[in-house]
């Protein structure tokens, strides 16, 4: 790799070229990432970094430092000493047992292990001691070079109140309020007319809903502050109101900053990051489709003077709430590098990582705003281990049996620090990694994230991919019409899945019964066996029932070749398809469509799991004379489970409230009694018991 | 011989029949029909007046097809169960069941047995041969509806009969039992005819692959035919097995116990170890069958089999590089491994619910069915004991007796120490795994995983009882015992136990001791495992060994 400086328009037309030719991993070659890291040898850095950090972040800021010649050292706890970013680094150092605050977190060991590798500079990454400031100071005591903000940026972006109050001064927009008791209903028009409408009025001593109001105008602000005291007074005792501007389906987009020491600073464009779960980000992307140039730029500006108030170096982030107005205001800034920056790096070009390292040693940055382009469409899904049908998302663990990313795609991009025959354990963040997708226009990346995920191979714990799916693929996102709030509108009874339409019922159909007529003819091609019938021709008509979501469907398949034709109601249906039944990925073209179908497991019994369209179905085949019979069989009555309480995800049990021989008593359905708690990395969940309740406990009832 | 022209004849009427009722699916219906034709022509030709032959062989046909009778029949599908002739039609290939015998009747003449309404043509069993994915069975299946499948002279010469024939062509019989147990009314004739059977069972032991499954009851004496097989499945919650039933158990011990209790699958699968495996029902049981019965040869003259296969052979498992645990205590699971490995992910296990501290069962590497043996970490440290010891001895047995190839994956801690172990007599039951592991002839491949300590090190088919191929991952440790233990013997009483732990394990705890003894052939990567077991089945697919000529050996049982 030769060396060479590069002017920033010599480098869009660098990045033209990647364009060209895509590839998801990045490796010294430049040409196959959709970052560039464009670095000049000249220009020293640093000869070792130490990450603090694991997984796929830890992994991220290693391929730059690689890429950059910068030796890396990675930190890991003992259960991760044969994890990915171990493996990555030239050096690893173990700094404690799995739990994060006596590894990851553990300052002490962290200290010595930079001592006793001699690293001359840290990466914190994201999450763990990227925005302590203590830790900030501990390396600098030490000499050591902290890859990010300055401490008192940190301190003073961490701390809610003063971030609100430097962010004002910096003249921010934040969320307007009126920080004291509104008396009467022309008040509270006056301030409403202040701050602007849509307002929120609400009890002082609310809580639950009771006694707020949102009010669009004059006339709904008198009478909903009639109501709203009327009500306070009567649940709360107390008819004392506040009123705040009410932010109608916001969004939760975000600008990208780049500042170094020497007072410059650029802003990356924005992310979209609406689609969350309890606050926590599922899709992302880059642009977003809500800004018009004119509101980037104003925010951009914003987050930018917010950044030089702070004397702000390093990547940081700018948080900001957008209402249907257009109206933003600023949430917080995280000074760190953040989780889905690879969007901001796909349509820039930059090297975020490499940006920080530079800024780090003291380079003033080579770009000016102008030189920022948006270059096409950038989607981020987080692909976690999670059931994504309880609650959008309850972490799940276990060991990655069979995993494939679909890195053969042009222009996907997946940061992973996982790999098969990884654990996910209770102990760390339950991501398996970020599937970026890259595009010229938005529905490019889309269409591209579809066959991703569809590609996805990932067996042996539970994951979110069918819920990504449906976002991406849900009218809605695709019309840009999202807001925070976009899962529990969308889904309002929890999400259940793909529901399948009668036509991609039919190709489902046909897909499994031709899995099993290819299967069933495979298992009886006996190689260099002379015992086998010879006059038996092979079977070319199977008469078969197929099951699938308590419906059953009466097939006829031919086969011939690589192709099965098969009638399902009158239907003619072709699926042909290569038919490796070793691999788990079925790519089958049905009618002439191209799908790719999974096929997660297929047994003696004709019971076949198919994932198709991101979700996994449960499919029966059974020949007709076998589905006749069957329906002799008994049927089996599922364990009683009404009175075993059983945790609803994996975890350690913080806390058991009850003893062995205790009565849980709930008289009331509201009231249900605490049983136990379970927690893992970020979630605490309680088991409570709702029914079948007046009955003593056994040793063992609770199962976990 | 000329028995067996009419039985195959008689076959052929069957088809015809079907093809007459528009059951059979007319492969053979022009060739069928016209000999058909021919020999109506003949039959009418030989009894016109009376009711002629034809008509006599028709109707004759059509009251062995309904067994029992309707009623029965209703009753039989009420419990949850088919019927002899339903299930066999699920377990072999369409059309392709030729009957035997479906003309015998019992010839009990007491209590009233000889009256007309007390025959029934074929008796309570259908007998047959036919084809499992194209190869050749013989197949008995017990008819509940006739008598409660009870077991007549008649019904024991039928099963006999197919047995006989199946050692002649050498090709495996399958049982399906569901049978009340003796005809009492038949007297010593019915337990002569158990005798018959199970002297057929044993001398076919070890020469054709013998299988029953159990779908109904099977109590008394009838129990031993399976236990002298192969293999005996089950199905959950309508078959039972039983020497002595609730009722006699309840006179003679005062033990309260229910039927599903005392000889259930559950019992039989988890707690006896008397079953190998239990299935749902009776079609997934017949499903998982025909699935089971590609694994097997023929016969002890046939080679393993090999299917097609889409899994390449030199395919790479980065699993299994991170699979073992660092630290050597913490568990992992054998099953991880063998699903990594073996194509396909497919893995039909023997007794998955008995001694889980050794899982058994087979798989396919490159097409060709190789039975597989593993020490199991999750399970009691994968400790040998007693019946882990008796159900990998058993597996070990059948591989070899059937040309199947084994692979043996070692996690071993030693054997379990205690006195229930003791007085169970480990020493013995012990002896029988090493004995099977000696013994065997078959292409052997064993693999330490990690742990190979003390006796167990021996028996688990290491390299000094003939293992053609053995390797050691880098985790493996071969020693007499683990460091704790091994410390506090060479060092007994003296100080700085710790120090003299890390020299012990800095010593053995590692593949090398082994390794330059030659113990171990080599030590490999364990992504590699698969690729290069594939290899050495394909070297080895030609070893010729043979033990010393002797009448047989002398098992400790």
């Amino acid at each position: 790799m030769a060396s060479y400086t590069v002017s920033g328009a010599l480098q869009r037309v660098l990045f033209g070229l990647q364009r060209v030719s895509f590839k998801s991993r990045c490796h010294v070659n430049t040409t196959v990432s959709q970052y560039s890291t464009v670095y000049d040898s000249n220009e020293k850095t640093f000869d070792k970094i130490l990450i603090a950090n694991r997984g796929e972040i830890a992994c991220r800021v290693m391929k730059t430092c690689k890429k950059m010649g910068i030796k890396t050292v990675a930190v890991h706890s003992d259960v991760d000493s044969s994890a990915v970013h171990v493996k990555m680094a030239d050096e690893a150092v173990c700094v404690g047992p799995a739990p994060t605050n006596k590894s990851y977190l553990n300052m002490d060991a962290i200290m010595k292990a930079i001592k006793q590798t001699g690293a001359q500079a840290v990466h914190p990454g994201y999450g763990f001691l990227s925005e302590n400031k203590e830790f900030a100071r501990r390396l600098a005591a030490e000499g050591v070079t902290f890859i990010g903000p300055d401490t008192h940026a940190i301190q003073a972006m961490g701390d809610k109140i003063e971030s609100k109050l430097i962010a004002k001064k910096a003249k921010v927009n934040t969320i307007p309020g009126f920080d004291g008791v509104v008396k009467d209903a022309e008040e509270a028009v006056r301030i409403a007319g202040e701050i602007g409408y849509p307002v929120m009025i609400k009890a002082s001593a609310g809580g639950g809903g009771k006694g707020m109001r949102i009010a669009w105008n004059d006339e709904e602000t008198r009478e909903g502050f009639r109501f709203s005291s009327q009500e306070a007074a009567s649940s709360f005792g107390d008819d004392r109101l506040l009123i705040e501007k009410f932010i109608d389906n916001p969004r939760h987009i975000e600008i990208q900053v780049l500042a170094d020491k020497h007072g410059n600073a650029l802003w990356l464009n924005e992310r979209e990051c609406s689609i969350q779960r309890r606050n926590q980000k599922v899709v992302e992307e880059a642009p977003s489709t809500f800004l018009d140039p004119e509101t980037r730029q104003a925010m951009g500006e914003q987050a930018v003077s917010l950044a030089k108030a702070v004397q702000y170096s390093s990547a940081g982030t700018v948080e900001f709430l957008v209402d249907s107005r257009k109206n933003f205001y600023f949430l917080e800034m995280n000074t760190r590098l953040q989780v889905e920056h690879p969007i901001t790096e796909c349509i820039t070009g930059l090297d975020l990582v490499q940006e920080m390292i530079r800024v780090a040693s003291g380079y003033t940055l080579r770009h000016k705003q102008a030189d920022i382009p948006i270059n096409g469409w950038a989607i981020e899904s987080r692909v976690y281990a999670e059931d994504p049908y309880k609650s959008f998302g309850l972490p799940s663990i276990g060991r990655l049996s069979q995993y494939q990313e679909p890195v053969n795609l042009l222009q996907v991009r997946v940061d992973s620090g996982i790999q098969e025959g990884s654990d996910i354990s209770i102990y760390y963040d339950p991501m398996i990694s970020k599937l970026v997708t890259y595009g010229s226009t938005r529905a490019e990346a889309l269409q591209r994230m579809v066959e991703a995920l569809d590609s996805y191979v990932i067996q042996g714990v539970t994951h979110n991919i069918p819920l990504l799916r449906e976002v991406i693929t849900h009218p809605r996102f695709i019309s840009g019409d999202i807001s925070t709030k976009f899962l529990q509108e969308v889904y309002p009874e929890g999400f259940k899945g793909h529901q399948l339409s009668d036509s991609e019922r039919r190709e489902l159909v046909a897909t499994a019964a031709s899995v099993f007529v290819v299967a069933q003819i495979r298992s009886q091609r006996f190689l260099g066996n002379l015992r086998v019938s010879s006059s038996q021709q092979e079977r070319r008509r199977w008469e078969l029932s197929v099951e699938l979501e308590k419906g059953v469907h009466a097939v006829t398949v031919s086969h011939s070749g690589s192709a099965c034709t098969v009638d399902l109601d009158g239907k003619r249906m072709d699926v042909s398809s290569e038919w490796n039944l070793a691999s788990a990925l079925l790519p089958v073209t049905i009618n002439g469509t191209q799908r790719t179908v999974q096929c997660l497991s297929r047994n003696a019994a004709g019971e076949i799991e198919l994932q198709y369209f991101g979700t996994s179905y449960k499919v029966r085949v059974l020949s007709k004379l076998a589905a006749v019979l069957s329906k002799h069989m008994p049927e089996k009555v599922p364990e009683d489970t009404s009175s075993i309480l059983r945790s609803p995800m994996p975890g350690s049990v913080v806390a058991v409230s009850v003893m062995p021989g205790d009565t849980i008593s709930s008289f009331l359905q509201n009231s249900p009694q605490l049983v136990t708690l379970t927690g893992t990395f970020k979630l605490l969940s309680r088991q409570q018991k709702y029914k079948n309740c007046n009955e003593p406990l056994n040793n063992g009832l609770l199962q976990f | 011989m000329a028995a067996f022209t009419v039985a195959r004849s008689g076959g052929r009427f069957l088809r015809g029949l079907y093809a007459f009722k528009g059951l059979g699916t007319g492969r053979y219906g022009p060739a069928v029909s016209a000999v058909r034709s021919v020999t109506q022509q003949q039959m009418r030709s030989y009894c016109a007046g009376h009711l002629s032959v034809q008509e006599r062989i028709e109707k004759k046909r059509r009251a062995a097809l309904v067994g029992g009778g309707q009623k029965r029949i209703d009753a039989q599908h009420q419990r949850g169960k088919l019927t002899a002739r339903e299930r066999i039609e699920l377990l072999l290939d369409p059309d392709s069941f030729v009957e035997y015998d479906m003309f015998v009747e019992h010839r009990c003449s007491d209590f009233g047995m000889e009256a007309d309404h007390n025959k029934y043509p074929g008796d309570s069993v259908v007998t047959g041969q036919g084809r499992i994915n194209e190869r050749l069975v013989y197949v008995f299946s017990q008819d509940f509806t006739v008598f409660g499948g009870s077991l007549s002279g008649a019904h024991a010469q039928k099963i006999c009969k197919i047995m006989d024939q199946a050692m002649l062509v050498g090709a495996p019989v399958i049982g399906l039992n569901d049978s009340g147990g003796a005809r009492i009314q038949e007297g010593v004739e019915s337990l002569a005819g158990y005798a018959d059977i199970f002297l057929r069972n044993v001398t076919a032991s070890g020469v054709i692959p013998q299988i029953s499954l159990i779908m109904g009851p099977c109590a008394g004496g009838a129990v031993y035919s399976p236990a002298l097989t192969d293999f005996t499945f089950m199905v959950k919650d309508t078959s039972y097995l039983f020497i002595t039933g609730p009722d006699v158990v309840k006179s003679v011990t005062n033990e309260d116990v229910t039927q599903e209790e005392l000889g259930g699958a559950k019992t039989h699968t988890a707690v006896s170890g008397v079953a190998h495996r239990a299935f749902e029902n009776d079609i997934d049981a017949l499903l998982n069958l025909r699935d089971f019965f590609n694994f097997l040869p023929l016969s002890n003259q046939d080679a393993a089999p090999v299917m097609e296969c889409h899994d390449p052979s030199d395919r790479l498992v980065p699993g299994l590089d991170t699979v073992v645990p660092l630290e050597s205590t913490k568990a992992y699971d054998m099953l991880d491994i063998i699903h990594g490995i073996v194509d396909e992910r497919e893995f039909f296990e023997i007794m998955p619910s008995y001694a889980k501290n050794i899982v058994v069962g087979f798989a396919r590497m490159n097409g060709r069915t190789v039975g597989i043996v593993g020490n199991q970490p999750k399970v009691a440290s994968g400790c040998l004991d007693i019946n882990s010891s008796v159900k990998g001895a058993r597996f070990v047995r059948f591989c070899d007796a059937f040309n199947i190839p084994i692979i043996t994956f070692v996690d071993v801690p030693g054997f379990l120490p205690g006195t229930a172990q003791e007085y169970g007599g480990i020493i013995r039951h012990g002896a029988k795994l090493l004995f099977a592991f000696a013994e065997a002839t078959v292409p052997k491949i064993t693999i330490i995983t990690r742990k190979a300590y003390g006796g167990a090190y021996d028996v688990m088919s290491s390299k000094h009882l003939r293992g053609d191929v053995n390797y050691a991952w880098p985790s493996a440790e071969v020693a007499v015992m683990g460091a704790k233990g091994a410390v506090q013997i060479i060092f007994r009483g003296k100080e700085n136990q710790a120090e003299a732990e890390a020299e012990y394990v800095e010593k053995f705890a590692n593949p090398f001791p082994a390794a330059v003894r030659g113990f171990v052939d080599d030590i490999i990567r364990p992504s590699a495992t698969r690729k290069r077991i594939c290899r050495d089945l394909e070297v080895l697919a030609s070893k010729k060994q043979t033990n010393p000529w002797k009448k047989h050996a002398n098992i400790p049982l």
